[in-house]
Formats: structure tokens, C-alpha cells, sequence
């Protein structure tokens, strides 16, 4: 898994059954002083990010399987969002 | 697996089910060496490390769902298993 934060939406009418009423967010992978790393990834949402919020996903096989009932066609899924990093001096 | 050391932790209310009562850790790769590289990882823990450890992470094909009991169909990739004592190198 890794951090990403949401910078936008992306809207596609014509797409896959299985992600139909699967929000797609477009995410930045952030560093852990969430800076912005420059690499922009599309990705399935599953819990309901808006702009701006902090998240963590997950890549590859992992993130077909989301949902209970349904395998979905991503290999980026936001699978939770972040109240607050701890992160210690190095 | 690769060679990680812990520099913080994530805390998240809204998640996935599968990460309820996991302690999820920040990792930032490291060479054998210790030397720290690009990338940074976000990592159940399954062993009790703490800031500052030296880990061991498994993060590719079905580690997680290997590992974790769970009932759920697990959207998990990166897994702490082990605490590193010492690399020979």
C-alpha cells in the first residue's frame, strides 16, 4: 500500500459492468511529508475521497478485490483515508 | 520482501474492513546497507515493530491473504513480518 491524496474526479459514462457506480478519483502519490512525488494515477474509490483528502491504496492484484461481491477491473483502489500521520524525526 | 525501517504510523478511521484493528506503519525502503531509497510504503504490522526498526516487508502476490485469517476478501498488499536483528552482508 502506499499514500496518495486526491486531486480530482474523473467521470466515464462508457466502462466496464463491474464499475458501474464505482467512483474513480484522480490521486497523486505523496511522500510522507505529503508532498507531491508528480506521478498521477487514476483510481477506483472506495470509501468516498474528496479533494484534497489523504488516502492510502493499493496496487496489483490487491486491488481487484475491493468489494465483497464483485471483482473490479483496477489496479489502483483507495482503500482507506488518513485522519493523521505520525511521523517520526529521522 | 524487502528491507524497510519504520519512520511513522497512519492513523485512519474510514477504511476498508479488512484494516479494522490493524496497526498500519509507514516504511521507507532501505538498502542492506541501511541507506534509505525512493518510495515509501504503507504496511499492516503483524509483529509488533516499532519507530526506527529495521523490518522485513512482503508486499507482491497473496501474502496477505496467506497470512491473515481473515473472511474477507482482503484488498492488503504490504505486510510487516519480521524484525531484522542484524544483515551480513
Amino acid at each position: 500500500m502506499r499514500l496518495g491524496k486526491v486531486v480530482g474526479k474523473v467521470w466515464a459514462t462508457v466502462k466496464d459492468p463491474q464499475l458501474a457506480a464505482v467512483k474513480l478519483a484522480l490521486m497523486e502519490v505523496v511522500d510522507e511529508n505529503q508532498t507531491g512525488t508528480g506521478k498521477i494515477l487514476i483510481a477506483a474509490d472506495t470509501i468516498g475521497a474528496g479533494d484534497g483528502d489523504l488516502v492510502f491504496w493499493v496496487s496489483g492484484g490487491e486491488a481487484v478485490r475491493a468489494f465483497p461481491d464483485k471483482n473490479i477491473p483496477s489496479d489502483v483502489t483507495i482503500v482507506g483515508l488518513v485522519d493523521h500521520l505520525n511521523v517520526s524525526a529521522s | 520482501m524487502i528491507v524497510g525501517r519504520i519512520i511513522g504510523s497512519v492513523v485512519s478511521t474510514i477504511k476498508h474492513p479488512c484494516y479494522n484493528h490493524q496497526k498500519i506503519l509507514l516504511v521507507k525502503p532501505v538498502s542492506p546497507q541501511g541507506a534509505p531509497q525512493s518510495g515509501l510504503m504503507v504496511a499492516v504490522d503483524l509483529v509488533g515493530a516499532g519507530s526506527g526498526d529495521l523490518v522485513l516487508v512482503a508486499s507482491e502476490g497473496r501474502a496477505a491473504e496467506e497470512l491473515l485469517d481473515f473472511s474477507c476478501r482482503m484488498p492488503v498488499r504490504s505486510l510487516i513480518v519480521g524484525i531484522i536483528d542484524q544483515i551480513d552482508l
